[in-house]
């Protein structure tokens, strides 16, 4: 079992920063829309806030390292020039897609979207995580601020949504493959 | 939330500007093995990041009418996302 360095970038990228945003994008709009909602004190400790705002920084670094490493690592890969009188186009990932009528949308639709959608994710929870470390508990008492808040949380998850399924997408019909090989298990067929 | 906005909208509209014009998008390649891409989101974030530090020097110990700034900050956020979806930008 084997991987490429290109191949376990992109595994990074996607699996690693990018689906693990995702499912934490979910968890922050359940848990700021309690902890901000509940009318209850019980339960709303100082740990508590402490712990979602952690979370929410969290979240900020993960949304910053997959929309990074997507354009300045990944990114290049997929774009790179063709050198005259290449016919294999299996390292050309853009190329490989364009070559076709049938993946041709899946470049000119899905990545021309997911490069500029991506970055509302970042610079969304950004803003949500600054306005909680400012306001923390308090946000309960400026419902305006809160519904804001609440509706940037959902639009970071939607274009990091989109970002995610055309990435999967456009791994699938167009894999960033090459460099060095890295031996994961090296077990002979029985 | 207007700043994020701002910016969001920022890199939407200079995302459209290169796709439209070949100078444009040339001017962008702030980092060649990126491409344009680099200069957009470089140039949006810069972007952001002045407008937060504007409105905060402005509005940082005001209180301001959040609901009209709530509309606003969502609307642009839309339409960002809308001018970044290629059959739209197509048809402008």
């Amino acid at each position: 079992m084997e991987i490429t360095v290109r191949g376990l970038w992109t595994l990074m990228h996607g699996m690693g920063f990018g689906a693990l945003y995702l499912l934490a994008c979910s968890g922050a709009l359940i848990e700021l829309y309690r902890f901000t909602t509940s009318s209850a004190p019980v339960g709303e400790t100082a740990r508590e806030e402490r712990f979602l705002k952690l979370y929410l920084v969290a979240m900020v670094m993960l949304a910053w390292t997959a929309v990074l490493t997507g354009a300045y690592v990944i990114y290049p890969w997929y774009r790179a020039a063709l050198p005259p009188g290449t016919k294999d186009l299996a390292l050309f990932p853009q190329r490989l897609l364009l070559s076709s009528p049938s993946t041709t949308a899946w470049h000119s639709l899905g990545m021309e979207w997911k490069e500029h959608i991506a970055w509302f994710a970042p610079i969304s929870i950004t803003m949500v995580a600054f306005v909680f470390l400012k306001y923390g508990r308090d946000l309960k008492n400026h419902k305006q601020l809160r519904a804001g808040v609440l509706a940037f949380v959902l639009a970071s998850f939607v274009s990091a949504g989109v970002a995610g399924f055309f990435g999967a997408m456009l791994d699938k019909y167009a894999p960033v493959q090459g460099g060095q090989t890295i031996q994961l298990i090296n077990r002979e067929a029985k | 939330m207007l700043a994020a906005a701002i910016g969001s909208f920022v890199l939407a509209i200079i995302a459209f500007a290169g796709d439209k014009s070949v100078s444009i998008k040339n001017s962008l390649n702030f980092y060649k093995p990126t491409g344009p891409l680099s200069g957009v989101t470089t140039v949006a974030i810069v972007v952001w990041f002045l407008a937060w530090g504007f409105l905060e020097w402005r509005w940082g110990k005001r209180a301001v009418a959040m609901s009209r700034i709530n509309r606003v900050s969502l609307a642009l956020l839309a339409l960002s996302i809308l001018l970044t979806f290629p059959p739209i930008v197509d048809l402008l």
